[in-house]
């Protein structure tokens, strides 16, 4: 087979070559090749392969994004306090560096993997792919990844994730969902942050908040917590539950229907 | 460079790279990427990210043509098409938040322009140029 007769051209491959088609060779020995693959295609591959794992091992997975300092580490701490070993769960930690996050997860006596990104301002799903290897993940109930603070490039990565939850502080202001869209755009829930702040800082309004979030198309609810005073815990433990057993039943659903494929004629 | 655009250009020229070898290209001339505001990505960062990532490539030197697209929404309630804001993706004719995003959160590489080493002129112009 060449390429210059034109004896590698089939009825099968004629249509790349017409004007248009995939393999068109345009004047001067160029050649146009329509792709139309997203730049994160190996991520993504990557993060749907994350998934699966999650999802064999029957464990609901919830990445945690905001801006540095907005309180991700101490709504875990407030969390593992509040389910009292109800619920089994572990923490993948990102940061750019040191292993305090997790080692405050730790204290509490749950398993919690650091990653240091050195100076990626994200987490990927290679990333968390690799994590995994050090973590046992039979008989957890949720596994949090508390992404990297920042509001802007962990919106872009794919973890594997079953859902996003973004923390918006009270100091922040109200309307950082306007000013992040894509990230905000990306929250399945949105946790108003360090609420017990509401009365000093009254130039935030949470209803501000809500409706900047509505802007965005965003159907998402919206929680106000305070992981110092407990405030809001329980909706959010609420929440939490409420997913898992979604994802249970999404994942027997599956099962059926794989068991139903496989005895089919 | 901090930012994630590098990772992501670095993400593009590895797909790049699999085109070119898959097609047995010499040379990558040019290189497409549709983008939208609601992607993550900042246009004017990935065109800086991009000579760093394609360096010592067989994208070294390509030219990344972007096409930016427009932000856009269909209203759920209405059912109008308009355009948006970023940060105000409400239906420009009733002003309802219950849209769905018809463009604008693209990051697609849409396509790539290769040089052949057998079929072109590129191989015919060096042998003119020897023969003068």
């Amino acid at each position: 087979m060449c390429d210059t007769c034109g004896c590698n051209v089939t009825h099968g491959n004629a249509h790349l070559l017409k004007p248009g088609g995939r393999l068109q060779k345009t004047a001067e020995g160029r050649e146009a090749v329509s792709v139309l693959h997203g730049l994160l295609h190996e991520n993504d591959h990557t993060a749907a392969h994350n998934r699966e794992h999650f999802d064999r091992h029957n464990v609901l997975v919830v990445n945690l994004m905001s801006s540095p300092g907005a309180g991700k580490t101490s709504l875990l701490e407030a969390t593992i306090e509040a389910l009292d070993g109800d619920l089994k769960m572990a923490v993948i930690e990102g940061d750019l560096e040191t292993e305090n996050d997790a080692s405050r997860i730790r204290a509490r006596g749950v398993e919690a993997v650091q990653i240091t990104t050195g100076s990626a301002c994200h987490l990927d799903a290679h990333m968390v792919h690799d994590a995994l290897h050090h973590m046992q993940l039979d008989g957890l109930d949720i596994l949090f990844i508390e992404n990297v603070g920042n509001l802007v490039c962990p919106a872009s990565f794919d973890l594997g994730q079953h859902h996003n939850v973004t923390l918006l502080s009270v100091p922040e202001g109200d309307d950082k969902p306007a000013k992040y869209p894509v990230m905000f755009r990306a929250a399945d829930l949105m946790l108003l942050s360090k609420a017990d702040l509401l009365p000093v800082l009254d130039d935030f309004s949470p209803d501000n908040a809500r409706r900047h979030l509505q802007e965005l198309a965003n159907p998402a609810p919206v929680i106000e917590l305070s992981a110092k005073t407990g405030n809001g815990l329980d909706e959010w433990l609420g929440w939490l539950r409420e997913a898992r057993l979604q994802r249970r039943a999404a994942m027997t659903q599956t099962e059926a229907e794989d068991a139903a494929t496989a005895t089919a004629p | 460079m901090p930012m994630h655009e590098l990772a992501i250009c670095q993400a593009l020229i590895e797909q790049v790279e699999a085109i070119a070898a898959e097609r047995l290209a010499q040379r990558v001339d040019s290189v497409c990427v549709s983008i939208g505001p609601l992607s993550g990505v900042e246009p004017r960062l990935l065109e800086q990210a991009f000579p760093v990532a394609s360096a010592g490539t067989i994208a070294d030197g390509a030219t990344l043509v972007l096409d930016c697209l427009p932000v856009q929404v269909r209203c759920r309630q209405c059912g109008e098409v308009s355009d948006a804001l970023p940060s105000r993706l409400i239906c420009g004719s009733c002003g309802d938040w219950h849209t769905d995003l018809v463009s604008g959160d693209e990051l697609i590489l849409s396509r790539v322009e290769l040089l052949q080493a057998d079929s072109g002129s590129e191989a015919a112009g060096h042998a003119a140029t020897g023969n003068r």
